[in-house]
């Protein structure tokens, strides 16, 4: 703004110098001498103006500046509405726009519940009930125990995760309200089918989901009066925005520019993982490669030398510590339904531990297919190539399987959940 | 004047020595006349396009690559599930439509101007109900906002996975909107029966089979929260919301509620599932942070990007990216290109409004050794950017949303560029 304010008042004083110059000018080419008295007169009289003009100038000058504090005080005053538009201004008394709602309207559509309760209505459901609508309504993405199936949200168990490298957040081990749980499942649930449920179903569910957490008993009847008191493992696990003070005062400084650190190695890299989405067929995207990457240091920008401490390379014929990393996360679409490592248990699948060398269909205490029965009648033995046939097209390779993941297409998430699940002995 | 051309110039014969160096074939090929020149081409010879073959126009073929993708293995059902921005490939700031990420928790749903009700209820004078014609004669403003999902590079908390920056950061879009301010309506339905004000929230729920509901506190709404109808001057797509979605400036994408259909006063926050179970940030020691809603200061570089390689060799190269904040302006990025030692200041393109997206470029020569890119942006609180390594060693590495760590790209000597965290 000052630029522009400074560009206005400058030709003032260009303009001055210009009508100086031209005077003394035409004086030195040899008029009469009353023309030279003339323009000495006149030249006096410019001069004379010269200096009111430069008086006024520097008047207008603190003018300027007087001008420029307030403008950048409304600058800084206006510069939402500036930038922004100008807002909508304030408006005396009603606009007389829309219609009253009426009660049975609001009746329809303000179901929410608040976590004292408010807005729950009159009903009740126990748990044995809650079992048999939960098997009907929920259970073919929730599981049988509300343990999940897939991806879809685990609802029970978790408890003592929530500090562990992976927790397990579930209503039992997260929620901390049981409110929120009526009303979600009351006004969301069942995906696809949502606001179907009855206020007493809806009881019903909710003592189950209670009851698969361990938290209720069997006898367990939910209603109106008991849920909103009903205290939640969680209930104090949740503390208000505390970014303010943790983390804003101490990351409002100036930063470092230059020699910030000695050296920069890579630690990291998206591409041994690979669970990136294909871009089509002309990727510009890297492939995973074990290739150098170059250390960089305060003193030269990037030097050549490899690092010993980039991503280790993979040694031949062993454990290739980035292939199993890369096989962890690729079991996550598995771990809904398998377990493995200490202590892993049968869930909706067979435990995974010893895999390799194991008969089909041979864990005890499963309930297998007949597919894997058969299989196992056969003496057929897992190995990685079974296993990466399997995983290629299920259904097709094991007709009959219950296990309803749709495969994985990618050779190399097939190798890396390989490599990981050889990890695992018995 | 002579001056004025001769860093050019050098450039020009700079590039030329490179080419010439590179492969014979290469300073071949440049003494050859370019057919595309010399030979008359059928697209100017032959007509075009008649006005009357596109009503609407989308992009011409050879943009086809520029489109929304998903993440197949992050949800159980693409219904439930999110798509992310192109934007490695976008410049300016301003999302199309057509291309801004998605986010449904129940897909996204066709529901008309005619079938669309908006109802303010609760702790307010008059409970109100207003159809679609009803909103467009309120006073509206046009603002431009950025949207941001509080999972926006979650998936990077626990070390760097995917590899391109449509899928670390696309989870954001920037629109400009009309829209009512929501103080209008509240105003309309009468606050009196709400008493003091600076204790009270309102919840707001869509019409979708989920019912997404929020709970935002009164003094927010009050501010600068718009019930907006229009986007980037038409009407707002199915899938952000038509007709009418909540407009949030600067706060997590989830709490700008699409097909709005109720405003309720309350004395309480509701507690609803998208504000407990899910968008509440867990520590390292299993608390969790819960009414987080302000997005923090955040950049990236689009490009060069893992999906953006540096094609052209050495020579001059623009490093483009993208820098927003929850709190308001952008006041300054800078560019690092040895992963943190050494930073320069990036200069920045046009200021569109407070929380929008602000586009920053970095005008620079690049001489064939590998870089370590980053950018780091300050917001006019004077807030900078973290690092990852700063944000784990606050919140450990599960908290899944507002991750606003300074991002890494590894460009090695072919120009091919990686997501990686560096020491």
């Amino acid at each position: 703004m000052s630029k522009s304010l400074s560009g206005i008042y400058l030709p003032v004083f260009g303009g001055i110098a210009l009508v100086c110059g031209v005077a003394i000018a035409v004086a030195n080419r040899g008029y009469g001498n009353s023309q030279i008295e003339t323009l000495q007169t006149r030249l006096a009289q410019v001069e004379a103006q010269k200096a009111s003009a430069l008086t006024e100038a520097e008047e207008s000058a603190a003018r300027l500046a007087e001008l420029e504090t307030r403008l950048s005080e409304l600058e800084s005053k206006a510069a939402n509405a500036v930038v922004g538009g100008e807002p909508v201004a304030a408006h005396e008394g009603s606009f007389g726009l829309g219609r009253p709602a009426l009660p049975e309207e609001i009746a329809a559509w303000n179901v929410d519940v608040l976590p004292d309760g408010r807005g729950l209505p009159e009903g009740s459901g126990d748990v044995f009930t809650g079992e048999e609508v939960f098997a009907e309504k929920c259970a073919a993405c929730h599981g049988d125990f509300a343990e999940g199936v897939d991806n879809w949200p685990v609802l029970a168990g978790g408890f003592g995760t929530l500090a562990n490298e992976d927790p397990v957040k579930t209503v039992g081990s997260y929620w901390p309200y049981l409110t929120t749980v009526w009303d979600y499942v009351h006004r969301s649930m069942p995906f696809g089918e949502a606001g179907t449920l009855s206020a007493d179903e809806t009881y019903a569910i909710v003592a189950y989901i209670l009851y698969s957490n361990d938290l209720v008993d069997d006898e367990f009847e939910l209603n109106q009066d008991n849920l909103a008191t009903f205290e939640m493992p969680n209930r104090d696990g949740f503390v208000i925005d505390d970014r303010p003070q943790r983390e804003y005062a101490e990351w409002r400084t100036e930063p470092c520019m230059e020699n910030c650190k000695d050296s920069v190695e890579i630690t990291r890299r998206a591409t041994f993982l690979d669970v990136t989405p294909d871009d089509g067929e002309d990727s510009a995207m890297a492939a995973g490669d074990d290739a150098e990457t170059p250390t960089f240091t305060a003193a030269s920008a990037a030097t050549e030398a490899p690092s010993d401490q980039v991503a280790a390379e993979p040694a031949a014929a062993e454990v290739d510590p980035d292939l199993v990393a890369a096989g962890k996360n690729v079991f996550k679409k598995c771990s809904a339904c398998h377990q493995v490592g200490d202590g892993a248990k049968n869930r909706t699948g067979p435990h995974l531990n010893g895999l390799f060398g194991r008969t089909f269909g041979s864990v005890e205490g499963f309930g297998y297919s007949s597919v894997f029965k058969a299989a196992n009648d056969e003496g057929r033995v897992w190995d990685e190539a079974e296993l990466d046939a399997f995983l290629a097209k299920p259904k097709a390779y094991m007709k009959g399987t219950k296990m309803s993941f749709a495969g994985l297409k990618k050779e190399e998430d097939r190798a890396a959940l390989n490599a990981y699940l050889a990890t695992f002995g018995e | 004047m002579d001056d004025m051309f001769k860093p050019s110039r050098r450039a020009f014969l700079r590039g030329g020595a490179a080419i010439a160096a590179g492969s014979v074939a290469g300073s071949v090929a440049a003494q050859e006349a370019d057919p595309l020149i010399t030979e008359l081409q059928d697209w100017a010879s032959y007509t075009g396009a008649g006005v009357d073959e596109t009503p609407y126009g989308l992009p011409i073929r050879f943009e086809s690559d520029v489109v929304r993708r998903n993440v197949e293995w992050l949800t159980a059902s693409p219904i439930s599930s999110i798509n992310f921005t192109p934007i490695h490939a976008l410049d300016g700031t301003i999302t199309p439509q057509g291309c801004a990420f998605e986010r449904h928790h129940s897909g996204a749903i066709e529901l008309s101007k005619q079938d669309y009700r908006l109802m303010i209820n609760g702790l307010v004078d008059r409970p109100l109900v207003f159809t679609y014609d009803d909103l467009e004669r309120f006073p509206r403003e046009n603002h431009v906002y950025f949207c941001e999902c509080a999972a926006n590079t979650g998936m990077e908390w626990a070390g760097a996975q995917l590899n391109g920056v449509q899928f670390t950061h696309g989870m954001i879009h920037n629109m400009e909107y009309a829209g009512v301010p929501l103080r209008v309506l509240l105003q309309e339905a009468g606050l009196d029966a709400a008493g003091d004000l600076s204790d009270k929230w309102v919840y707001v729920e869509g019409a979708d089979a989920s019912s997404n509901g929020r709970s935002i506190p009164m003094e927010k709404a009050l501010d600068d929260v718009l019930v907006a109808f229009k986007a980037n001057g038409e009407a707002l797509r199915m899938e952000h919301g038509y007709p009418v979605r909540l407009v949030v400036p600067g706060w997590e994408g989830n709490m700008w509620v699409k097909w709005l259909r109720r405003i309720e006063v309350t004395d309480a926050a509701v507690e609803s599932r998208e504000e407990t179970s899910k968008y509440t940030d867990l520590y390292a020691d299993g608390t969790a942070r819960k009414w987080t809603w302000v997005m923090d200061a955040k950049s990236v570089i689009t490009s060069p990007s893992p999906q953006m390689p540096i094609k052209h060799g050495t020579g001059p190269l623009v490093i483009s990216g993208l820098a927003w904040s929850g709190h308001g302006r952008i006041t300054r990025v800078d560019v690092s290109k040895d992963g943190g030692i050494t930073w320069e200041t990036a200069r920045l393109g046009k200021q569109l409004d407070t929380k929008a997206l602000t586009r920053f470029y970095l005008d620079t020569e690049w001489d064939g050794s590998p870089m370590l890119l980053q950018s780091r942006a300050i917001d006019e609180t004077g807030y900078v950017q973290p690092t990852k390594d700063q944000l784990r060693e606050k919140r450990g590495e599960n908290s899944v949303y507002h991750n606003n760590c300074i991002q890494t790209w590894y460009v090695n000597a072919e120009g091919i560029a990686e997501n990686v965290e560096v020491s």
